[in-house]
């Protein structure tokens, strides 16, 4: 693991000015930590005094984030020449991010996970402001800083009312204390619990947590976006998983009422206002809100079935979503517009990118045979095994709504008449077209063949349970 | 091939959707033929299939099961018997008159059309093979996607909206549904240890009535608006008169099937005291169906939605006929979906035909067409009449039987529904009257070119199976006998074994589940493939 995140850091520092090297370095370097990650599985392993650690959770997510991070890298390639951006810190800054992740999902240690998150999040501060004379970018880069802070203040002080009831940060030495705790030092445990919510409520944009996310979406670069509402919020996931699901036991059914709740206020408060956004990008920042919440239903469910359909499920959304934001990208690029009516008549223009843009819309949906599909059926079944069926039905209720404005954009692509009828075809370059077939192959592999990775997200937890 | 033909049946046309996508655009011409040679390919090996089926065989023949999901226990499980075969053959056949008939009518987008149709094919085809419960989900779902473009692109001015409506009502339905058949699959696990979506592990599954209520509700309702039972028709009609011919052909002759298919093959047997329980209810929604639509189809000024409406009340036939809960009703609400499948789809058809011709269907814009296209009259008029139920047609045959079936039943609702027959000879005959005969007196009327001998060749095999129904049922009849009586007898014995079977929460059944094995013991085994 290392070896891998010492790659990731040197990475972009090495070239000062060579601009097409960057782009090629990060990529490698990527596909190194990849290759890295993916050696360590079944590795299991702890370092740094045990402020660091190697699972296959870890392992999982890693993968998942730069996967993510990965595909956003390709589509910003031309995205960043097409804005003229001095891409050298951008490609860092990306990485610094990814790392951050890292951090969060390997770790057991409270501290290092607030180190992650701030890793994590400083540079998305930059990247969201990155449009520098946009004023939109500025207010969304702003924005998220100020509330990010905000989010981390209240985490951090969780902390610290965990640390004064127990007296360590580790999560392992705090689960053990816990029934020694019980009625002395409850209080704290519950205040530190509920900040600890707040503080990644805020980051994985639960409801009443979300403010912040359709303008920081909206206003950051359409390539900053799609990483945003991919990578971060599955870090955020890593650690919350690893913080409630797995070492919170005895606090469970306080716990769980919580995030029952917030389950069912994020799923639904994100897909009613995504019915309205005229917006592609808000209504997809609204959209990440309502998968936000379906993933806190698998948390509510729990145990190992809630975990690992968690797991897959944002392996999936990663998949379907950087897929469709890079229908999204080359769309603005053409047609520099992202309201869903400049999509009408897509199908005719660019026959391909609708097509590749309905599969993922399907799969946001839930469609079989999709990788939305096979996620939400992952997490369903884990939570009627948990006998949460109300859960189940108002999930699956707020499912039906996503459905009108998610074939709201399939309408405005395939049944309305093409407002213009100029007809350029020569717009796919190669970056662009290796994200959509990688994307649109993963949305499909995973929905009809999910076999081996539904088996890696239930491996993913050796050792946890 | 013997092992895998089912396969074969189901995935035909969606092998073909490579084939059509590699074609030139610039050539429809080329694009139709060979949609139409999948179809057709599809047709002839679906004829294959029953040449070899085996009617003394009540249970399910060319069955298939492979593992596909093994974390879930899912299984790649097909199989066929007497109750879908005829309905893998009525989508085959019926798929390939559509396509053959929308030669002229589809000039726009057409690789995206029959790309969609043969998409919309394999699902319809999947469903009525699937027999493992999240298989058949998979095509449920993933069929409704065609659909929607079918009608969405191709369809009349207020397609979206009717799109719209149609995936909204039934997804609403089957999203419920998703969450019985993962609740079946729980309590399954519980009761058996076994990771299995197996249709046939689900039957052997022993469950207080109370469980059943839900679970019985959940599914009830998908398959309710997909029929569409009364109150959740709204979206048929919408449906309908917005949709292409080819997909109203579709819609009615195939897809509103795999509601009362589900009936018979989920419902009843997976239910079967809840089924008991809510028979008097469906019956009354039911009758009211065929007597509303028949009304409503009454006084539309349309006649795609004439059409639209008389499908509400001759399912309303059909689902009475399976409620009557006798093999006579369940015959002849077989017969009758299969009749209901050739006679609507032709009427759509000739709708259609008319349409292309005139660009109107609204029934004051004729009158006195016999004199213009006596070719079109003969066959409207046949089929016309099959859909009334006259002796000697198809329809005559299966709603007979049902009325005999439900009169053993409830001499009540049969009464009632007969009123039904009688309307339906007012809507189609009056209809048929203003439309056919008088005097022409719209000039536009005056010049229309009489049937092509592409459109004949859509409606002559129709019309052979108006009268080979209507004359010498029993081909069908007692291709399907076995396995309606099997089906009928599971229905049955299941629900006085499980009758006495203590009322249990889910929480108590998830956590004891293993004591209610004494009962699943008794239960028959012999439909286990």
């Amino acid at each position: 693991m290392g070896f891998a995140l010492l790659v990731m850091v040197l990475e972009p520092f090495l070239p000062e000015r060579a601009k097409q090297i960057n782009f090629y370095l990060t990529v490698l370097g990527l596909i190194a930590a990849a290759g890295a990650s993916l050696w360590l599985w079944n590795h299991s392993g702890t370092n740094f005094g045990g402020m660091a650690l190697s699972d296959n959770f870890a392992v999982f997510f890693r993968l998942v984030f730069l996967a993510g991070t990965f595909l956003v890298v390709l589509v910003s390639k031309n995205y960043l020449s097409a804005e003229r951006f001095v891409n050298g810190e951008y490609y860092s800054l990306l990485l610094f991010s990814t790392l951050g992740m890292m951090f969060m999902a390997g770790t057991l240690d409270l501290m290092v996970i607030f180190l992650g998150l701030e890793v994590m999040s400083i540079p998305l501060y930059i990247l969201a402001g990155f449009r520098k004379t946009d004023v939109r970018s500025n207010e969304a880069g702003m924005k998220y800083f100020l509330i990010g802070a905000f989010a981390s203040s209240f985490f951090l002080y969780g902390i610290a009312l965990l640390y004064g009831a127990t007296g360590t940060t580790h999560l392992q030495e705090i689960y053990n204390q816990l029934p020694d705790l019980q009625g002395r030092g409850d209080f704290l445990i519950y205040a530190g619990a509920a900040l600890l919510t707040v503080g990644f409520a805020f980051k994985v944009a639960a409801v009443p947590f979300h403010m912040w996310a359709p303008d920081v979406y909206e206003g950051a670069p359409t390539a900053v976006t799609a990483f945003m509402s991919a990578g971060p919020k599955a870090a955020g996931f890593a650690a919350l998983l690893r913080v409630f699901a797995l070492f919170l036991g005895d606090y469970k059914e306080a716990m769980e009422a919580v995030f029952w709740v917030l389950a069912v206020l994020t799923m639904t408060v994100g897909n009613v206002l995504a019915l309205v956004q005229p917006n592609i990008k808000r209504m997809l920042a609204y959209s990440s809100i309502a998968h936000a919440g379906y993933i806190l239903v698998a948390v509510v469910a729990g145990g190992p079935d809630g975990v690992s359909a968690a797991l897959f499920y944002l392996l999936a959304y990663t998949v379907m979503n950087i897929g469709a934001f890079a229908v999204v990208l080359a769309v603005e690029a053409k047609e520099s517009s992202n309201q869903i009516g400049d999509y009408r008549g897509l199908a005719n223009r660019h026959p391909y990118l609708a097509a590749a843009m309905t599969i993922f819309m399907l799969s946001l949906i839930g469609i079989p045979p999709t990788a939305g599909f096979v996620g939400k059926l992952y997490i369903f079944s884990a939570a009627v095994s948990a006998n949460q069926i109300p859960l189940v039905v108002i999930a699956v209720l707020n499912s039906l709504v996503s459905v009108y404005y998610y074939l709201g954009v399939v309408v405005a692509m395939y049944m309305h008449p093409s407002p213009a009828s100029e007809k350029n075809q020569s717009f796919y370059t190669a970056p662009l077209l290796v994200v959509l077939i990688l994307t649109v192959l993963g949305t499909l592999q995973l929905g009809i063949f999910p076999q081996a990775l539904l088996q890696a997200a239930s491996d993913s937890l050796v050792g946890l349970f | 091939m013997d092992t895998q033909i089912l396969s074969w049946v189901v995935f035909i046309p969606l092998i073909g959707i490579p084939v059509l996508l590699l074609l030139p655009k610039e050539r429809p011409q080329l694009v139709k033929w060979t949609a139409l040679g999948v179809a057709a390919a599809d047709f002839l090996v679906s004829l294959y299939l029953s040449a070899n089926f085996d009617a003394a065989n009540p249970g399910m023949q060319f069955s298939v099961a492979i593992p596909w999901i093994e974390s879930f226990g899912i299984y790649y499980r097909l199989g066929l018997d007497g109750v879908s075969l005829f309905l893998v053959m009525l989508t085959t056949f019926l798929s390939m008159l559509a396509i053959y008939s929308t030669f002229s009518a589809i000039n726009e987008k057409v690789k995206g059309f029959y790309i969609s149709f043969l998409l919309l094919q394999t699902g319809m085809l999947g469903v009525f093979v699937a027999l493992d419960v999240f298989l058949f989900y998979v095509f449920w779902e993933g069929m409704l996607i065609p659909m929607y473009f079918l009608i969405g692109i191709w369809g009349g001015p207020r397609k979206i909206y009717a799109t719209i409506k149609f995936v909204l009502f039934t997804m609403f339905g089957s999203l419920l549904m998703l969450v019985a058949i993962l609740a079946l699959y729980f309590l399954n696990r519980s009761a058996t240890g076994n990771y299995s979506f197996n249709l046939f592990d689900f039957y052997q599954l022993a469950l207080p009535l109370n469980l059943q209520i839900w679970l019985f509700l959940a599914f009830a309702l998908a398959f309710a608006i997909k029929v569409p039972m009364f109150p959740f028709h709204t979206w048929l009609p919408d449906a309908h008169v917005e949709a292409p011919t080819a997909g109203s052909v579709i819609l009615a002759g195939v897809l509103l099937k795999m509601g009362t298919y589900g009936f018979l093959r989920f419902l009843f047997p997976l239910f079967p005291n809840a089924t008991f329980q809510f028979i008097p209810f469906l019956a009354v929604l039911s009758i009211i169906g065929i007597i509303y639509g028949a009304l409503m189809a009454m006084v539309q000024k349309d006649v795609k939605s004439l059409v639209a409406f008389s499908s509400v009340s001759h399912l309303g036939f059909v689902t009475l006929g399976l409620l009557a809960m006798n093999l006579q009703g369940w015959q002849g609400g077989m017969l009758q979906m299969l009749n209901h499948g050739v006679s609507t789809g032709a009427l759509f058809l000739l709708v259609g035909m008319i349409y292309e011709r005139r660009h109107t269907r609204l029934i004051d814009d004729f009158g006195g067409l016999t004199k213009v296209m006596p070719v079109f009259a003969v066959f409207f008029m046949i089929i016309t009449l099959s859909s009334i139920g006259l002796p000697g047609t198809n329809g005559f045959v299966g709603e007979f039987l049902i009325l005999v079936g439900t009169f053993r039943t409830n001499p009540v609702w049969a009464a009632f529904a007969t009123t039904g027959v009688i309307l339906s000879a007012v809507y189609m005959l009056w209809m048929f009257q203003r439309v056919m005969f008088g005097e022409v007196k719209n000039p536009a009327n005056a010049g229309l070119s009489d049937l092509n001998w592409r459109e004949k060749a859509v409606l002559v095999p129709l019309v052979v199976f108006v009268f080979w129904i209507g004359i010498y049922p029993n081909t069908f009849l007692k291709n399907m006998e076995g396995s309606l009586e099997n089906l009928l007898n599971q229905v049955n014995r299941r629900e006085t074994v499980l009758r006495t079977l203590p009322s249990q929460s889910w929480s108590e059944f998830m956590a004891g589940g293993g004591s209610s094995q004494a009962q699943t013991a008794n239960l028959p085994a012999n439909n286990v493939p």
